[in-house]
């Protein structure tokens, strides 16, 4: 793909998908909600423990990378 | 008091604050929070483009910053700290939205909506493009969402996903690319 191409990509993304209006940084607040109320909530919630597929999910891979020790690039790249 | 005598109390009062929220003051904490709400919120919008999940995100930014504290540098400052805390927030989000197909209808352009800039590229066309960029890996999509649909500085975009310069481009060009094919299988030649 040469630079001609990859200009005409950025041009169609732009145009499908564009930029969120107006410059959040310059202290537009669009939530327009006081978050502090619900980080002190997350605060005290007690932290989640991951689900016990998540640990099954996690020996699986680290068992197929051992077994298959050339996919890890494959894996790597989709994470 | 002098102008520059009253910058020295602020930094010295900033420089508190960093440091009482290292040792993990909830009340340091607020007054940063209160300070970066907005800057945390607005970059994690550009990225999701959705105001309730940036509102989500940002708590769960926030959460997760508090439970950095003893990691924090002062030194390094904490807008950058915060930015880069919530890139992965983001990008987490990202990859659990794929996993789950999800796809709201705010991601995507109105097919009746006018064309912007070129008439020439249909609702449709428009429409798929934003579909085949949503396919793309998240750490692609990404880079490409902030490099090239936000326009934000390549220096930026390195330091929030803690990767090089060169890295950003390098998934930005494999974005784009990854984009074409999929739009070529569809039959459209951007």
């Amino acid at each position: 793909m040469n630079t001609n191409d990859q200009d005409r990509m950025k041009k169609l993304l732009q145009q499908a998908l564009p930029p969120i209006d107006g410059d959040p940084d310059s202290g537009r607040d669009d939530s327009g909600r006081d978050l502090w109320p619900a980080v002190l909530k997350r605060l005290d919630a007690r932290p989640a423990m991951p689900p016990w597929f998540d640990w099954a999910l996690l020996a699986g891979l680290v068992g197929a990378a051992a077994l298959f020790p050339t996919a890890i690039p494959v894996l790597l790249y989709y994470l | 008091m002098s102008g520059a005598g009253q910058l020295d109390v602020d930094d010295r009062d900033g420089l508190n604050h960093l440091l009482a929220f290292r040792q993990g003051d909830v009340d340091a904490f607020e007054t940063l929070f209160r300070q970066h709400q907005r800057a945390v919120y607005g970059w994690i919008l550009r990225i999701v483009r959705n105001s309730s999940t940036a509102e989500e995100l940002t708590v769960e930014t926030f959460w997760r910053i508090y439970l950095a504290h003893a990691r924090f540098e002062p030194s390094r400052g904490f807008e950058g700290w915060a930015r880069r805390i919530a890139t992965h927030a983001a990008l987490d989000w990202m990859r659990a939205a794929r996993t789950e197909n999800e796809l709201t209808s705010e991601l995507l352009t109105d097919p009746a909506a006018p064309a912007i800039g070129d008439p020439a590229v249909s609702a449709e066309i428009r429409q798929k493009t934003a579909l085949a960029f949503e396919r793309l890996p998240p750490k692609l999509r990404i880079a490409a969402v902030l490099a090239v649909i936000e326009e934000q500085p390549q220096k930026d975009v390195a330091e929030a996903l803690g990767i090089s310069v060169a890295a950003v481009k390098l998934r930005v060009f494999r974005a784009l690319r990854l984009l074409r094919k999929d739009l070529e299988r569809q039959g459209i030649t951007p």
